[in-house]
This record gives C-alpha cells, structure tokens and sequence, in this order.
C-alpha cells in the first residue's frame, strides 16, 4: 500500500461561513421552483451521493410542501466511475445508485452540494449514459466554488464564492448530526 | 494503515485471518456490486486497464465463469488459463508458470489448484494480487464469503446464527474455509457427516461435530449441504451413495427439524438425490441460485478491494 500525504480535509480551520440554515432553506426553495418552472413537473431530480442525495430529497420535499406536484427522485453514486478512483483521495463508501425508473427521454437534472474540479459531475453524467438516454441533463449546486478542471457549468446555483485550491468548502446537513450550514475552511495559519 | 474501506491485505489467499471488520467490508461491498447485475448495462469502469489472469489448473467452471463474469463487470481485461489448454500439461512448474505470467504485468492472478499452499506459493514469485480461487483442501474464500453474503441477505445478520454444515468435511475446502468465516462472523457452526468424512480435531476449529445428521439439523438457521466429491477418493470413505443419502441426504422431512424459516445452500455442483433431495433444491427455502447471483458480486468486491480499493488513505 502506498503511503500518501493527508487529504487537504485534515487539520483545517474555519474561514467563514457562506450560508446558514435559514439561508440554506432558502436557497434550496428557490433552486427547487426554478427547476420545475423551467422543465415542468416531469423533472427527474438525481441527487449525487452524499451531499446531493441529501439535497435532492429535501427539494423534493420543500416542492411538494409549496403544493407542488412530487417529481421523480433518484440518487447516483460515482464512485466507481471516477477518474481518480485510486489514487489517493479518501474513498467515501459506495453508496447507492438508484434509478429505477427509465431516465430514457427525461429532462434529469443532476444535483450536487459542491461543484469545484467538475470531475465528480464527469463521473455522473458516465452513470446516467449507463442507464439511459436523457432528453436533457441540466445542473443544479448548492455552492460553486470555481477551479474548474472541465468543461461543465452548472444550470442553477445556490451561491458562488471565490475559493483557493487549498480551501476546502463544506456543507453540513442536519440529516447528518450537524446544524445546516455551509462553510470555508484553511490550513491554520494562511 | 487502513482507509474507509477497513482492508488492507495484499491478496486473498484465506478467510482464515481474516478480522470480522475485513469480511463485513467485503460484504457491505457485495450487496453494493449486487445491483449492478439488473443495469440495462451491467458494468462500471472501475477496473479499466487492469489484468486479470484467471488460472484454473483444476477443472471449474462455475468459479471461473463468476471470476470472469465479475472482472468483465469492472472493465478488467480477463484473461483464462486452463489446465488443459495450458503450458501444465507439457510439464512446466507452477512457479515456471508464475514467472512467465508475472513478465506479462498482470495486476491479479486468481488461481485455482489442487494443492494447498499453491497460492501463497505464488505470491513469492509474481508482483501482481493473487486470490485464492480454491487450493486442494485448504481453503476457497470467495465462495464462503458469497455463503455469509446470502445468509446475511435471506437472515438479516450472521452473529447468533446456528449453521450446519453436512458432507464430506475432510475433503471441504468450502467447509474449512465457511467455518472459519462464520465463527469469525459470530454463528455457531455445526458440522454433520459419517465419522470417516469428519477430519480428526475438528472440534479445534470451534465447532460441533455430529455423526448424524438429525440432531445437528435440530433448531438450525442454515442448512449447508456439500456436494459428495466421489473425484476426492471420499467414495472410499462410506458404502455407496445409496447408502450415504439414506443416513446424510437432506430431504424434506429431514429439513423439517430445522427451524421453520431455515434457508438450504448448496456450493454446487449437486449430485441430485445424493446429498440433496430435489424436492429440497427445489423448494422454497433453497437459496442455492441467489448464492450463484451473490458469487459474482463478491467476486467484484474482492477484485475491487484488490484492484486498488484498498488503497484508501486514511
């Protein structure tokens, strides 16, 4: 096993704080009606294993609160289609891939809690082509932090903020034992 | 050092020293690969550029099939080597093999051979992983860990279970190595069969063992039948096979000592009417094709984790 130097994620403190709950909620709400207002109600929300998941099925949730119409949710996982799968980034676990229903001739609107590199979103798209021949595929983040290492840009965004590559940007959600927000960390001393 | 994915071995060569951590992460990882089988494209590109060799010097074609299956699923370029198509039947060694293999750059050999020891032998003399596909009566931990992964599935959990394992156990490198799996994994293990089929010591191994099959068979989770390997000399070990299914052959009022909801597994090949009544292979408690299903699953799993998936950095 080659022994690699720890992940950025180590020993990082806090820099700022981009969104809260309160906007987090907000933000989510917004994104969620855009979606539908631009593609209808047939809109088939992906969310990307974690952090998207996580926003996928609360946006879903928050639509049919606002007495929308329940569209279709599925997650992916890209853990096994990523370009770096081994080198030396820590693996999350595999999660699940779910799509059950055909996303042939849908609008599928991929969504994530982070775009930064656009590598993750590659992956993704590689997952749906597996699966399917989407109409459309549009993009919808909660953050978008720059530093793009591919051609790929997002159709809905929640914030942008100007990030370093050192940084790292991080969403807390409350489904995982955290309060809701969304914050900018750094090595101690930069 | 050990990443999100608790396995650090190098190879699989045995269940045997394998910790409860390592096993769970392989199976969590198997149910995960499991659906990749119902995709409308039933692969990922996980393995893209990696070798696998299969060397199979003794005959199987199910384990092979499920290696090859599973590597394909992962992009791997799969490679067969038999033993009647291969450089063996002219007199080569197994490390004259080995070598020869290891100068074409192979990222994973899985071997099959009818000596024990061979695929620790073969890690002395190749670069690339190795896993352990079957070594004459040691052990072959692939299939036990598709046995835990479906018990697992069909009983929700391993720990507290009572499994019975019923054959030729002196000849079993299934039996060996699912002992040691599921004592690892916390059930209690009995083993059935005549008493020339029982190794000495085998008690050592932490289980029961039983000179009949009805009281092993009482109140048991897991009922696993093992094939009669007549090509093991075992035929020598008991009258005729007539006689053997009368005393050993699982059939439905046998199985009705078992617990109500107890499940019937089979490594296959059955010999019908042996060991197993078809009636029960049959039946609605045989969970013999979903541990087929389950092969491949682990057999990716394994690939994965050896492939480079346990490379994670902590």
């Amino acid at each position: 096993m080659n022994l690699r130097p720890a992940p950025p994620e180590r020993n990082l403190v806090e820099r700022s704080e981009i969104l809260d709950a309160v906007a987090m909620a907000r933000v989510l709400r917004r994104i969620a009606f855009e979606i539908v207002e631009r593609n209808g109600h047939d809109t088939y929300f992906v969310g990307i294993h974690t952090g998207g998941a996580l926003l996928a099925e609360r946006m879903v949730k928050l639509l049919v609160e606002g007495g929308e119409k329940r569209p279709v949710l599925g997650a992916v996982d890209i853990t096994l289609y990523r370009d770096d799968v081994f080198h030396g980034l820590p693996k999350p676990e595999i999660g699940p891939t779910d799509l059950k229903e055909s996303i042939d001739d849908r609008v599928v609107v991929l969504i994530d809690d982070v775009l930064f590199t656009g590598r993750t979103v590659r992956a993704a798209m590689d997952v749906l082509a597996d699966y399917g021949r989407p109409r459309a595929v549009q993009l919808a983040v909660l953050v978008d932090r720059g530093r793009r290492e591919l051609p790929i840009q997002p159709d809905y965004v929640g914030v942008r903020v100007q990030t370093t590559a050192e940084q790292s940007v991080q969403v807390m959600f409350s489904e995982l034992g955290e309060p809701d927000r969304v914050v900018v960390r750094e090595r101690s001393g930069q | 050092m050990k990443g999100p994915h608790a396995f650090a071995q190098k190879h699989l060569l045995g269940v045997e020293h394998l910790s409860a951590e390592e096993l769970t992460t392989i199976l969590d990882l198997g149910d995960r690969f499991l659906e990749i089988a119902d995709r409308p494209i039933k692969k990922v590109p996980t393995l893209r550029g990696k070798t696998v060799i299969n060397l199979f010097l003794e005959p199987s074609t199910r384990t092979r099939t499920s290696f090859e299956i599973a590597a394909k699923r992962l992009s791997a370029d799969g490679i067969n080597f038999t033993a009647s198509a291969s450089s063996t039947t002219k007199g080569e060694t197994l490390i004259d093999t080995a070598t020869n293999l290891d100068a074409m750059s192979p990222d994973i050999v899985v071997l099959r051979h009818s000596q024990a020891g061979s695929a620790q032998l073969l890690t002395k003399y190749i670069r690339a992983a190795v896993v352990n596909a079957g070594d004459g009566q040691h052990e072959h931990p692939t299939q036990a860990l598709l046995d835990a992964s479906t018990i697992r599935a069909h009983k929700g959990k391993i720990e507290g279970l009572t499994v019975v394992i019923c054959g030729d156990i002196d000849h079993s490198r299934v039996a060996r190595s699912n002992i040691f799996a599921l004592r690892t994994l916390g059930a209690r293990v009995r083993v059935a069969g005549p008493r020339s089929l029982l190794p000495l010591g085998v008690a050592d191994l932490g289980v029961e063992a039983f000179d009949r099959i009805e009281p092993a068979l009482e109140g048991a989770d897991v009922v696993m039948m093992l094939r009669i390997q007549l090509e093991r000399k075992a035929g020598g070990r008991f009258p005729n096979t007539r006689e053997y299914s009368r005393y050993f052959g699982l059939n439905q009022r046998r199985l009705s000592l078992a617990k109500p909801d107890a499940i019937v597994m089979h490594p296959g090949p059955m010999n019908r009417g042996v060991e197993i009544d078809p009636s029960v292979a049959d039946g609605p408690r045989s969970v013999i094709l979903d541990q087929v299903a389950r092969g491949v699953a682990i057999r990716m799993a394994v690939l994965y984790l050896l492939g480079g998936g346990n490379e994670a950095v902590e």
